[in-house]
């Protein structure tokens, strides 16, 4: 399914809330890019800048939430790849939805309590394609909830009429209604329980292989990653500071803040072995320690750590050509972004 | 449907309550109806006519407090509210129907006003948060916190006097004769018009208020950002999904201030002395007409459990959530 083509090209990108000197730096020159058909996990603490990621580059954030820099460069199917960020507003809503859709943490609060599903459905069918009949639009969206398992009869249900599992379904159906290629699952399964979450991850990749869209999928549930995803970067502090196959980033994870999040939960399969918490809290984005911003909670910390910021940068090991680590303890062979 | 059964069951109860209290209250009200009839015609009365005013106002001595009850609940089912004493021999009903319709015109023309441009004004605040409009709030705080009758005071004393455009009391031009006629008519509107800003001035800051605090809640629901994530145009997602959520508790207030339209603008009514419902009662107040007080009040009631009831209908239709079934 992946390609090496990209689809979407996070370069540099700096998110601040606020203005001034008293901004917060929540995203710090973030790079990252996500291949055609490929899943992209995000993972780190709360706080660490993921959905911040995920609202900056998709220009969802709300006041005072404040792109500082950087660019996103989507590559549409055909045409020439634009920057998002640059886009003009009447552009952006074309582009939203149609090209990148978002499935939201609140699987609870995403639909509108008031309007049914069918209008909910439907209003994003009007507003993309106003020439669409309603007897089309009725069709797409009674052919989107069966796609995700719900049948269409709940069509003229309301949103409290359905249990957040269903709920989440079909925020998903919605999500893929106009077929974007890109779908980014901000903590999608956070409020349901863990049947219910494998259940409808396990719905989304088989989608995904019949639709072809890429997926960021946010989570700070490590395990969750390590099986669905085929590549995770990790973040920190409002940067990323590893990145690799799902594979090796589990069996071989260079820094130290990804070791100890895939410490810190049981292991799926394979023999047993002590969970270790990472110990510390998060870094007060605020006030941000010097240098690694994880040096203070970091088992590994020596000298430099302390003083300079870390590139990311692909490290000098076999198979450094495939993953990207920000990390002292790893030489960069060539910088990344 | 049941929801809405139980709804009235309890609405009746209340109203039978309110009726009760009704009955019994200006009986407790020390002072008695003949006796201050008897000291307007300046006590030139026979005693059989005295007598048969007692009779006459269902305070004979030979009935019971029991048997006055009873009787009080035939002549409402009989749409029979008594005499007035202030204008005897007139019935009540003629009297309050007389002064309903000025109370209705004025008073509920306006409140309707008020809520819809103060609905309007606070979407567009509650949408447009950080612009200009955030400027209007104080303004709106401060007029929202004036008592009316004491902005009808200052209207009067600044804006009426001997030469004025506008009538300082009254709901007509004296010597005229109620009529749809170009005489009455423009002479009717003429007297409205300060009382109605007044109210208006008073009334429409708090519908500002409250429907731009709940556009700002309800902006930061996760349901407005996937409505911007959905590409839908800005005016769909501040009408569509932001207003019509944030409306929900501005109905139910203005349903209930359809209920207060009769009896909550007493004040103005007196400051302008205009000839609605609210005047009368502070004239029968005066003159102890205890049948017009108690069809008054009976009047008042009965519209607020009314628009208590139409505030519950509004909701259920409004609020999916409220409908239990299905």
């Amino acid at each position: 399914m992946t390609t090496s083509e990209p689809v979407l090209e996070i370069r540099n990108l700096n998110v601040d809330y606020g203005l001034g000197p008293q901004a917060v730096h929540a995203v710090r020159d973030v790079s990252l890019t996500l291949h055609r058909g490929e899943v992209l996990g995000l993972a780190g603490e709360s706080g660490s800048g993921k959905s911040t990621l995920a609202y900056g580059m998709t220009r969802l954030l709300a006041p005072p939430g404040a792109i500082s820099g950087g660019s996103v460069i989507y590559h549409p199917a055909d045409g020439e790849p634009y920057d998002v960020l640059s886009l003009s507003d009447n552009d952006l809503r074309g582009f939203r939805w149609a090209e990148t859709a978002i499935v939201f943490q609140g699987a609870m609060n995403s639909l509108n309590p008031v309007h049914k599903i069918s209008t909910q459905l439907n209003d994003v069918l009007q507003a993309h394609d106003p020439k669409m009949s309603a007897h089309a639009r009725n069709a797409r969206c009674r052919e989107m909830l069966k796609l995700v398992g719900i049948s269409p009869d709940r069509m003229e249900a309301y949103p409290h009429q359905l249990s957040g599992g269903m709920r989440q379904r079909v925020m998903i159906g919605m999500a893929l209604i106009l077929q974007p290629q890109v779908v980014i699952m901000d903590e999608p399964t956070t409020a349901l329980d863990v049947v219910m979450q494998r259940q409808i991850l396990g719905q989304l990749i088989e989608l995904r292989e019949r639709l072809g869209f890429s997926v960021i999928f946010i989570t700070h549930d490590l395990s969750l990653l390590v099986e669905f995803s085929d590549r995770i970067a990790i973040m920190y502090g409002g940067r990323i500071v590893e990145e690799a196959p799902a594979t090796a980033l589990y069996k071989d994870s260079l820094h130290p803040y990804s070791e100890g999040l895939l410490g810190s939960f049981p292991a799926l399969r394979g023999p047993r072995r002590e969970l270790a918490g990472i110990p510390g809290s998060p870094p007060d984005l605020k006030a941000m320690p010097t240098g690694c911003s994880f040096h203070p909670r970091c088992p590994k910390a020596f000298d430099p750590c302390a003083e300079t910021i870390p590139a990311l940068g692909h490290p000098d090991t076999p198979d450094g050509g495939t993953r990207s680590v920000a990390c002292w303890l790893h030489p960069v062979r060539e910088p990344v972004g | 449907m049941k929801y809405l059964l139980q709804r009235i069951a309890f609405y009746v109860f209340t109203a039978w309550a309110a009726i009760t209290l009704n009955f019994f209250i200006p009986r407790m009200v020390p002072g008695d109806p003949v006796q201050s009839l008897i000291t307007k015609f300046q006590g030139q009365m026979s005693t059989q006519a005295i007598n048969s005013l007692y009779v006459l106002f269902g305070l004979d001595n030979d009935k019971g407090i029991w048997g006055q009850y009873l009787d009080y609940w035939k002549q409402l089912f009989h749409g029979d509210l008594g005499l007035s004493f202030t204008f005897f021999p007139t019935p009540v009903s003629e009297v309050i129907s007389g002064s309903i319709a000025w109370t209705l015109a004025l008073v509920g023309i306006t409140t309707v006003i008020s809520f819809f441009l103060g609905t309007g004004l606070g979407v567009l605040a509650g949408w447009r948060r950080g612009s200009w409009t955030d400027g209007l709030l104080p303004v709106t705080t401060f007029l929202s916190s004036v008592p009316y009758f004491w902005l009808g005071l200052i209207a009067i004393y600044l804006l009426t006097g001997p030469g004025s455009f506008f009538p300082s009391s009254g709901g007509f031009t004296p010597g005229l004769v109620p009529a749809w006629d170009q005489y009455f008519i423009p002479s009717a509107i003429k007297h409205s018009l300060l009382p109605a800003a007044t109210i208006l001035i008073s009334s429409v800051s708090g519908w500002i208020l409250s429907m731009r605090n709940m556009m700002v809640t309800v902006a930061s629901e996760d349901y407005i950002t996937v409505a911007h994530a959905k590409g839908l145009s800005d005016r769909r997602v501040a009408l569509s999904y932001a207003a019509r959520n944030a409306l929900l508790p501005n109905v139910s207030g203005f349903a209930l201030s359809l209920g207060f339209i009769v009896g909550g603008t007493l004040l103005v009514e007196i400051v302008f002395s205009y000839p609605g419902l609210g005047f009368q009662l502070f004239l029968a107040l005066g003159a102890k007409d205890y049948p017009l007080m108690q069809g008054i009040f009976l009047v008042i009631t009965i519209s607020v459990l009314v628009a208590n009831l139409l505030a519950d209908i509004a909701y259920l239709l409004l609020d999916p959530r409220t409908r239990k079934e299905g």
